[in-house]
Formats: C-alpha cells, sequence, structure tokens
C-alpha cells in the first residue's frame, strides 16, 4: 500500500475519484448548511412565537422543524457516504495521515451524534412535550450544528495547512500534536467563512420561498414573518461574509501562493498587481476579462508595492488549473457582494417606510438570492480545493497518489451519478409537497374562521379549489395548533 | 493494557453498538417487507415506523463512530479495509443512502404509490446493507485482507464461505433484535396482538440466528480454520455465554417475554461479537496485521480517548433522555395505526 503511490495509477481512476468526490461533496454541502442554519432559524421562530404568544410564529417553526427533518435525513446519509468515501476513493491519504487527519472528524462524530439526538427530541417533541422543554431541546441542535462546523471546516483546513505531526521514515506519521492539528493555520478563517456561508445559504435560501409568496399575491403575516425572519438573518451575514472572506484571502496569498496566483490569474511574480474580473489563462497569458491596475497588490498587502507570486515562480507540477479557480472565485465574489447590496436594498426599504411586499423588483431579487447563495457556496468550495491542486495534502501528500487501487472507481461514480440524481428529484419533490400542501391548507384555513386558527384572517380566501380540500381535509392538518397534535408533515 | 488495546475496546464497543441499535433498525426494515400487504401488514408497519423513526439517525451515527476511530486509531487497517472490500461496502453505503431516504421520505409521501415505491425501497435497503456489511465483517474475520492491494481482486476478498455466512448472520441478527425490540414497543403502544406477532417472530428469528452461529462454526473450520481455532479456543467461554443467553432469550419469549428479554437478545448478540474480537486479538487484519502494528501515534490515541470521554459524558445522558422520552411516549406523532395515505388518514 505504501508503494502503490509509486505504482501507475490509471489516471481515468483519478479523475473518477476527484469527480466523484468533488460531485458527492457539493451535493452534500447544501444540505449541511441546511442543517446548521435551519436549527437557529427555527428557534428564533419558535422563541417570538412563545414570548408573543405568537401562533404563525410557532407554525412557521413547526413546518421549518419539517423541512429540517427531510434535509436532516438525506444530509447523515449523504455525509455516511463521504466518511466511505474517504477510505474508498483515498485510502492512502486515510492509511499515512489518518492519525492526524482523522482527529477533528472523531469531533465532529460526537457532534453529530448530540444533534442527531436532539433533533429527534426537537422534531418528535411538538405533540407532548412542554413548550418550554420542546424549545429547550432545539439548543444542543444549534450548538452542535456549530461545532460540528468547526470540526469538520477544521480537517480541511488541515489539508491546506498541514501541521501537528511529523512524519517517519516510513512516510507515516510517526507523532501527533492534537491541538496543533485541529488549530492549524487555516482554521482561523476557513471556519467563520463556511459557518456565515451556512446563515447565507439558508437564510436567502428560505427567503426567496416567501417572496415568492409574497410575489403571488399573498399578504398575510405568515408570508410576511416567513420572509423576514431568514432574510434579516442572512442580510446581516453577508457583509460579515465579505469581512471574513477579505481575511482569509490575505492568508492564502501569505500561505499557499499557487492558489493566490489562481485566484488572481498572477503570471509573472512582481508589485503593481491588477484585479482581473473574468478572463481566462491560455498558455502563459491571460486572455480576456477586465484589468483593474494594482488592486490586486492593494488587497494583498495594502499598497501597490506589495509583491505577488506568479505562475512563472511556480514549477509547472505544482501549478493548480487557474482558469477554472479564478473564475470559480470571481463568481463567489461576485454573488457574495451582491447579496451584500441586497440586504442593503432591505435596509433602505425599511428606512424609508416602504413596504417590502410591493416592491417587486427587491422581491425578484431575493427569489434569485437562494440559488445565487448556493452557486457561491460551491464556487468557494472549487476555490479551496481545486485551488490546493495538485495536492490533497498541501505540499505533503499529492492527489494522484492518494487515490484507491481497488480499480472499481469508475462503475462506482456511475452509480452514485444515478443515485444522487434520483437522490436530490425526489428530496426537491418531497419539499415542494409540502410546501403545496401547506399553501393549500392556508388557503383552507383562511375561508374558516374557527378555533385554533393559527392561520391569519388577510390569508387570502380565494381560490380554495376542490383540489386544495383534496390535498388536507382528510388529514389532521385541520387543527392547525402549533402545539398539539396536527400532522402538518 | 496499552493504549492502543483500551483504543481496540472503544472501537469495539462502538461496533457492538451499532450491531445493537443500528442492527436492530435494519431489522425492523425487514420485518416491514415480512408484513406483507393489506390491513395486518399495515398496522405492523404503522408500529416500526413509530419505534424507529425518533431514534435511528442517532443509531446510525454509531457507524460514523465506528469509522472515525478506525481511520484515526488504525489508519492502516482502514485503508487496507476500505481498499479490499470496496465492492461491499460501496454497496453498503448505496443502501445506507436508500434507507435513510426512503424512511425519511415515506411519511411525507401522500399518493399509494408514492408510499409503496418508499417502503420498498427502505425494505430492501435495509436487508441489503447489514448483508454487505456482514460480507466484509466475514472477509476480515476470515483474513482476506491484504495490505497490498493493488487492484484486480475486487470480488476475490470477499466472495468466500465465511462472508457469506457472516452477511446472512447479520440480516438474522438485525431480524432477531428488531422483533424483541417490536414486541416491547407494541406492548408500549398497547397493541398486544402485535406484540404477540412480533413474539413469534422473534423466536424463529431466535432460532435461525442460533443455527446459523452454530453453523458458522462449523464453516468457519473449514474456510478459516485460524479464526476457529482462536473462537474454540480462546473465545470459546464469550461463544458458549453467546450460546448461553441466546437460549435464556429464547426461554423468555416461550413465557410471553417478560421484563429482561431485551438485555438477555442483546447480550447474546454481544456476547457473540466479543468472541470474534478476542478470538482475533492481538491482530486487527488475522494473520496480516496487528493492532500495535496498525496504531496511530500515541497522540492520536490519546486524543481520540479524550473525545471518547467527554462523547461518553454527553452523549450517554443524551441518549438516556431520548430512549426514555421515546419510551414514555412523549416523542412521535403517529401511532401504530399504519403508514398508507388510508392508515393516516385514520379511513
Amino acid at each position: 500500500m505504501l508503494a502503490s503511490g509509486l505504482l501507475a495509477i490509471d489516471p481515468g481512476e483519478l479523475v473518477a475519484a476527484r469527480s466523484q468526490m468533488a460531485f458527492t461533496l457539493g451535493f452534500h454541502i447544501i444540505l449541511a448548511c441546511l442543517g446548521v442554519g435551519l436549527p437557529t432559524l427555527v428557534l428564533v421562530a419558535n422563541a417570538i412565537g412563545l414570548r408573543r404568544g405568537d401562533p404563525i410564529a410557532l407554525l412557521l417553526a413547526r413546518r421549518w422543524s419539517r423541512i429540517m427533518a427531510v434535509t436532516f435525513a438525506v444530509g447523515a446519509v449523504t455525509g455516511t457516504v463521504l466518511s466511505f468515501e474517504m477510505g474508498l476513493l483515498w485510502p492512502v491519504l486515510m492509511g499515512r495521515f489518518g492519525g492526524a487527519f482523522g482527529i477533528p472528524f472523531a469531533i465532529e462524530g460526537l457532534f453529530f451524534f448530540l444533534e442527531a439526538i436532539f433533533i429527534a427530541i426537537y422534531i418528535y417533541g411538538w405533540e407532548r412535550l412542554s413548550p418550554v422543554a420542546h424549545l429547550v431541546s432545539g439548543i444542543p441542535v444549534a450548538l452542535s450544528g456549530l461545532g460540528g462546523t468547526f470540526s469538520v471546516i477544521a480537517a480541511n483546513s488541515w489539508m491546506n495547512q498541514p501541521a501537528g505531526f511529523t512524519l517517519g521514515a516510513d512516510g507515516r506519521v510517526a507523532a501527533v500534536d492534537p491541538l496543533a492539528v485541529i488549530f492549524n493555520r487555516a482554521t482561523w478563517y476557513e471556519v467563520p467563512h463556511m459557518l456565515l456561508a451556512a446563515v447565507l445559504v439558508t437564510g436567502f435560501l428560505l427567503a426567496s420561498v416567501y417572496a415568492r409568496g409574497l410575489l403571488k399575491g399573498r399578504r398575510d403575516r405568515y408570508v410576511r414573518l416567513g420572509f423576514a425572519i431568514p432574510f434579516v438573518a442572512a442580510a446581516i451575514a453577508a457583509p460579515l461574509q465579505v469581512a471574513v472572506g477579505d481575511i482569509a484571502a490575505r492568508a492564502v496569498f501569505e500561505d499557499q501562493p499557487a492558489k493566490f496566483a489562481a485566484m488572481e490569474l498572477i503570471t509573472r511574480s512582481g508589485p503593481n498587481q491588477p484585479v482581473t474580473i473574468g478572463g481566462v489563462l491560455i498558455g502563459d497569458e491571460v486572455v480576456g476579462g477586465l484589468a483593474l491596475p494594482n488592486l490586486g497588490s492593494i488587497l494583498a498587502g495594502f499598497s501597490p508595492d506589495t509583491s505577488i507570486t506568479g505562475f512563472d515562480a511556480i514549477p509547472v507540477d505544482q501549478r493548480p488549473p487557474a482558469t477554472i479557480v479564478h473564475l470559480a472565485w470571481d463568481s463567489m465574489v461576485g454573488i457574495g457582494t451582491a447579496l451584500v447590496v441586497l440586504g442593503l436594498w432591505g435596509l433602505v426599504l425599511r428606512m424609508r417606510r416602504r413596504d417590502h411586499a410591493e416592491a417587486r423588483w427587491f422581491l425578484r431579487a431575493c427569489l434569485l438570492s437562494g440559488i445565487g447563495a448556493i452557486v457561491a457556496l460551491e464556487a468557494g468550495w472549487v476555490v479551496t480545493e481545486v485551488g490546493r491542486q495538485p495536492w490533497v495534502v498541501y505540499l505533503v501528500l499529492r492527489t494522484a497518489d492518494a487515490v484507491s487501487s481497488s480499480g472499481g472507481i469508475r462503475i462506482a461514480f456511475s452509480v452514485v451519478i444515478g443515485l444522487y440524481a434520483v437522490l436530490g428529484v425526489a428530496t426537491l419533490a418531497i419539499l415542494r409537497t409540502m410546501s403545496r400542501r401547506w399553501a393549500a391548507a392556508d388557503r383552507l384555513a383562511g375561508g374558516r374562521s374557527t378555533a385554533g386558527g393559527a392561520i391569519p384572517t388577510g390569508a387570502a380566501t380565494r381560490n380554495v379549489s376542490p383540489r386544495d380540500r383534496a390535498r388536507t381535509v382528510p388529514d389532521r392538518d385541520d387543527e392547525r395548533v402549533p402545539y398539539g397534535p396536527g400532522d402538518d408533515r | 493494557m496499552t493504549l492502543v488495546d483500551v483504543t481496540a475496546v472503544v472501537l469495539w464497543l462502538g461496533v457492538t453498538t451499532y450491531v445493537v441499535f443500528g442492527g436492530a433498525d435494519f431489522g425492523a426494515g425487514f420485518w416491514d417487507l415480512e408484513a406483507g400487504r393489506g390491513p395486518a401488514g399495515e398496522r405492523s408497519r404503522g408500529l416500526i415506523a413509530a419505534a424507529i423513526g425518533p431514534v435511528w439517525e442517532a443509531n446510525h451515527t454509531w457507524l460514523i463512530f465506528d469509522l472515525v476511530i478506525l481511520w484515526t486509531a488504525f489508519p492502516r487497517a482502514f485503508a487496507a479495509i476500505m481498499t479490499s472490500l470496496f465492492v461491499p461496502l460501496g454497496l453498503a453505503a448505496v443502501g445506507i443512502v436508500l434507507r435513510g431516504s426512503a424512511f425519511a421520505f415515506r411519511p411525507v409521501v401522500r399518493s399509494e404509490r408514492g408510499v409503496r415505491i418508499t417502503s420498498t425501497i427502505f425494505q430492501v435497503s435495509s436487508i441489503v446493507t447489514p448483508f454487505c456489511l456482514g460480507l466484509a465483517g466475514g472477509a476480515i474475520a476470515g483474513g482476506r485482507v491484504s495490505l497490498d492491494s493493488s487492484g484486480g481482486d475486487l470480488v476475490r476478498s470477499w466472495l468466500s464461505p465465511t462472508s457469506i455466512l457472516v452477511g446472512l448472520m447479520a440480516v438474522a441478527v438485525c431480524a432477531y433484535l428488531a422483533a424483541v425490540f417490536l414486541v416491547a414497543d407494541a406492548r408500549r403502544l398497547e397493541q398486544p396482538d402485535l406484540a404477540s406477532r412480533f413474539l413469534r417472530r422473534a423466536r424463529a428469528a431466535a432460532l435461525v440466528t442460533g443455527g446459523l452461529v452454530v453453523a458458522g462454526i462449523v464453516v468457519l473450520a473449514a474456510d478459516a480454520p485460524v479464526l476457529a481455532a482462536e473462537l474454540t479456543g480462546r473465545g470459546w467461554p464469550l461463544v458458549l455465554a453467546g450460546l448461553v443467553l441466546g437460549a435464556a432469550a429464547l426461554a423468555a419469549i416461550g413465557r410471553r417475554a417478560p421484563f429482561g428479554t431485551r438485555p438477555l437478545a442483546v447480550g447474546a448478540v454481544a456476547a457473540v461479537i466479543w468472541g470474534w474480537g478476542v478470538a482475533q486479538y492481538p491482530d486487527i487484519l488475522p494473520g496480516t496485521l496487528s493492532l500495535a502494528d496498525a496504531a496511530a501515534p500515541d497522540g492520536s490515541l490519546g486524543a481520540l480517548l479524550v473525545v471518547f470521554v467527554v462523547a461518553a459524558a454527553l452523549i450517554a445522558p443524551s441518549l438516556a433522555l431520548l430512549f426514555w422520552l421515546t419510551q414514555r411516549n412523549q416523542l412521535g406523532t403517529q401511532g401504530p395505526a399504519g403508514v398508507s395515505p388510508a392508515a393516516r388518514r385514520g379511513d
């Protein structure tokens, strides 16, 4: 096995392994963001509901917790796939560095365990637990989401800035300093960057759902509050994310010059480097793109005289694929900036006392913000992971030397693509079913003014079609009491 | 006891817990299939959904725990296992995805067809997954995991009598534990006829599982003589304890399963697992790699044990709270009415 790095590995297997890892990680990371962001938003809605005695906020909390149940389950199994893939795809990485790299994952396992336990208590506790006990049971879910993010991102940071180990003569880890592994140089900026990304993705995604309701003419408090809670959270996170991202970029400039050169398309080392917006690298030349002179050097070191390492100083076999990294970087920064503007737009509307529900262009922008946040998230991971290439452990182990020699990866990748396509479609279909059912129940409840009607009187009474009744009537959905029985799944 | 031994004990405790609790959830999927269609089967499925709904994700986490300990504490063994057993473990991962997502989707879909599809996926993957994990376990126990796997060995490592037998045993153990647990769940939810139904199934599963354990020793003697010798040599008190506890559990089931049947059944399964562990000691890959040679540096093991102690302090009471709330019927939305749209509407 030690020798397998020296054996010729089929390059097709390496491409398949990298593609599969990217694909499954890219899929899981969306669910992971929801797993971190949703519990907090659910708790906020739940707490507002209890403090103000507001059944609408409670109904939102209860329905969001149903979404959380589905996305958490799918996230749990896709996360398990990643655990298997660490060994199935990258046995050399694990065999040699498991003793160091594995430690943050062990801590993550602890947090995931707590999350799984308390999410079950919270989700299944709506009917019979006392409201306060129920709310309290949700707090460990949110906290373990934070802890879990910290641990997993510490592991990824270690791949970018490996520390806390010494290698023996056999190339394996001979001694380990666990704290140095966990708190490596990249942990400090990668962790907050990811936490904020989780808030952005969850907040804008959820807000975009209710923005759609507002655009379609719903004006009841349910839709307004459903929009406001996630939007405010995301709007606060957006500028913080730009600040953290700026710090992270400067740290990458210090610690990973090849990645930074790819991000900014720096070909020749030296001062007075531009920021290039768009553009591709063909051969050694930047083609296309808008160059803003000196800005690259200023952003990296606060002065046009800051010298930045270019590709000319990096051996060919240590360069990441620059164009991919650069365009991903531009996308992330561009979308991140746009999301800040969107948050400010919401603030300006508020300061001018304008009704968000009537600001159609604002709502249309919000409609896109969820997808935008996801694109930025994926682009950010492309920058981190593709930008680290050709290394899996930066400057220590090459990706090509870490891949499995089992010979079955191409077939596995085909299976995984099919499986995840079905899983993704099914998850979206399930979430859509839930959302339609709730909307139908609300239209129906709006037509009645019976007791227990958590739905505001402002809810539209139009459009109570026989289909709506068919969707809801026979269910216990009728009982719109946020605490107590009510099958609102 | 060295630090390596302590870590190995922690790993084996994690494996045992996963087999018992994660296994029982897979077994529930087996009985979900066996329940068949129609009103009676519908009620069994409702019981199964109510019983495992709140706990399956926490129980599943033991697998993550085991994988993480294995790759951190014994990285060489992890790498070798994952390379040699690429096929069964890859299939197990697929099965885990299908089982978990189908089970999570089933209560949400409202069409009869949707319930049928998610049910079938849940049931089949609940059987295939433990079988594949059993194949892998059999390959490890049988000494078929090699350290220098350089491709071309995708099949031979796990296609052996030992592997297939352990695979079947895994399915049987899951079904056995699930039936025993479901008896208690049915009583808790005041469904005496379902309790009787699962009592009969627990007895049948106990006999099949016991038979497979005995057959296993014969198959092992032919296919993996070294392990068989250790099992009947050093491991015999535990194997015997497993059989005695299993017989006691069977007798208890015969007397309509008074209090204590679950500990007896769990004890029987745990004893056999520890018999395997003791038989294999001090190797992690029998005949190929010792625990000591596979182990990560002391710094890693020490960190793991610290995490383990903190985890035990936090998780044990949390898990106890979850089980306590479940057993007191404080969690859950659905009684054992069923999982089909009609049953959920109470038609």
